[in-house]
């Protein structure tokens, strides 16, 4: 089962009758271990409501969606709030970390709600924290990094003790463009160690870390995009000696 | 720009010949402006034409192996001059650029009856998937060694991400105008 995630015919629609408003129309979509995806689409355009569907915020109308080989319409309540705890991290534009914890402290508790032993939640968070690179400020608290370094911490707890799955609505909105970029670093390195992530964005320059952009308009995926080619233009050292032995 | 102050920085910090200048300048703009020899010849005859290089007599002498007949130059003090003073100074446009694309999108909405939802979305794509490959590469340089490689893609990303904002603007006017052209026919209809 390589699919961390699975769209078939996922649907949404509120209301009904001619009040009827389809937020999302039937969609497939895959996200295959190893992917970062990127969902870029103007404010209605459904993919907040795509990301509610692969997270379990929210059922679909019709269709199926598929996280960690799990049909998601088969679980109950406990059921997805333990695969939330165990298989899939969120990260969100706001830097909801909590204010009464520390940076270890914060990252530790996806895995101290989940019934970790406390030696076991810290180790892990410890491993967690060093991958994005943190590790000397573990015992801050919030207040007392830079967005920049929060963001970071609140990456460390979505994929805490193993959780392979990051869904990112928007993580570098609120963050300026080198931080932002640290952020996409930090989601690409997770990717490309064998993890998977969906990130919606309406920022170009973070969807092009992602393998695939796809673009929702009015509830539908009009279009995906994949790297090009290479650049037309072969990589020199600009700042190496100009006037070298020819 | 033409390439006389490109030439000026790199004989700025040392005296050299026709085509070493044109590799230094090709890598030191990442690679990404590969120069004709004969324009690098030219530029050079009319920088010693107006005082602001000369030949360096003193490196004309062939080593191991060169060829004899290459010629070097230096740069003079009224060469340093107006070098300083391009730096010095911010670049500034000559004029609204004559982009294919702003034109492409232009001429497709007033022809009216064109898919211009369909043309933003094909060059979408494309950008984005030009933006993908830059930032490939920079996701494989090395922050610590290779920063001119850096902000040079840099400004290749900011310029695609710029192209692609303005697509988004494009779509969003096109469709606020369509939203209020069918609001007054409709009040026109009551």
């Amino acid at each position: 089962m390589d699919d961390a995630l699975r769209l078939e015919g996922a649907s949404r629609a509120f209301g009904g009758g001619h009040t009827l408003v389809v937020a999302l129309h039937p969609t497939d979509l895959v996200v295959a271990a190893g992917e970062l995806v990127a969902v870029m689409g103007p404010s209605g355009s459904g993919k907040s409501t795509l990301l509610s569907l692969v997270g379990g915020l929210d059922r679909p109308t019709a269709g199926r969606v598929i996280v960690g080989g799990q049909d998601l319409g088969k679980l109950d309540a406990r059921g997805l709030a333990v695969l939330r705890r165990r298989t899939v991290g969120y990260v969100f534009q706001e830097l909801n970390l909590l204010a009464g914890l520390t940076a270890r402290e914060n990252v530790t508790l996806p895995l101290e709600l989940d019934g970790a032993k406390v030696s076991v939640a810290r180790h892990a968070a410890d491993v967690a924290l060093a991958a994005v690179e943190m590790t000397h400020l573990a015992d801050r608290f919030p207040d007392d990094l830079s967005g920049g370094e929060q963001q970071r911490v609140a990456i460390a707890r979505s994929m805490v003790g193993g959780r392979r799955i990051v869904l990112a609505d928007e993580p570098t909105g609120a963050l300026d463009s080198m931080n932002g970029e640290m952020v996409m670093r930090l989601l690409r390195r997770h990717c490309d160690d064998g993890g998977a992530a969906l990130l919606v964005t309406h920022d170009a320059a973070h969807a092009a870390w992602a393998d695939r952009v796809v673009f929702l308009r009015d509830g539908r995926i009009v279009d995906v995009s994949a790297p090009a080619p290479s650049p037309e233009f072969t990589r020199h050292d600009p700042l190496a000696p100009a006037l070298d032995a020819a | 720009m033409s390439i006389r102050y490109g030439l000026l920085a790199l004989l700025a910090e040392e005296p050299t010949h026709g085509y070493q200048l044109k590799t230094a300048f090709e890598r030191r703009t990442g690679g990404s402006w590969a120069l004709n020899i004969g324009q690098v010849y030219t530029t050079l005859q009319r920088l010693e034409r107006d005082g602001l290089v000369e030949v360096d007599a003193t490196g004309s002498a062939p080593v191991d192996g060169e060829r004899a007949d290459r010629t070097d130059y230096r740069i003079t003090a009224a060469g340093r001059e107006q070098l300083n003073a391009w730096f010095a100074s911010p670049v500034v446009p000559e004029g609204p650029a004559r982009d294919e694309l702003t034109i492409k999108v232009l001429l497709a909405v007033a022809a009216g009856d064109l898919d211009v939802d369909g043309i933003l979305q094909r060059q979408r794509t494309a950008t984005l998937a030009q933006l993908q490959a830059y930032t490939r590469r920079k996701a494989q340089a090395d922050p610590e060694r290779d920063l001119a490689w850096l902000m040079l893609l840099d400004a290749l990303i900011f310029k695609a991400e710029a192209e692609v904002r303005w697509l988004d603007a494009c779509e969003a006017r096109i469709r606020r105008h369509n939203r209020r052209d069918r609001e007054d026919r409709n009040d026109s209809n009551d």
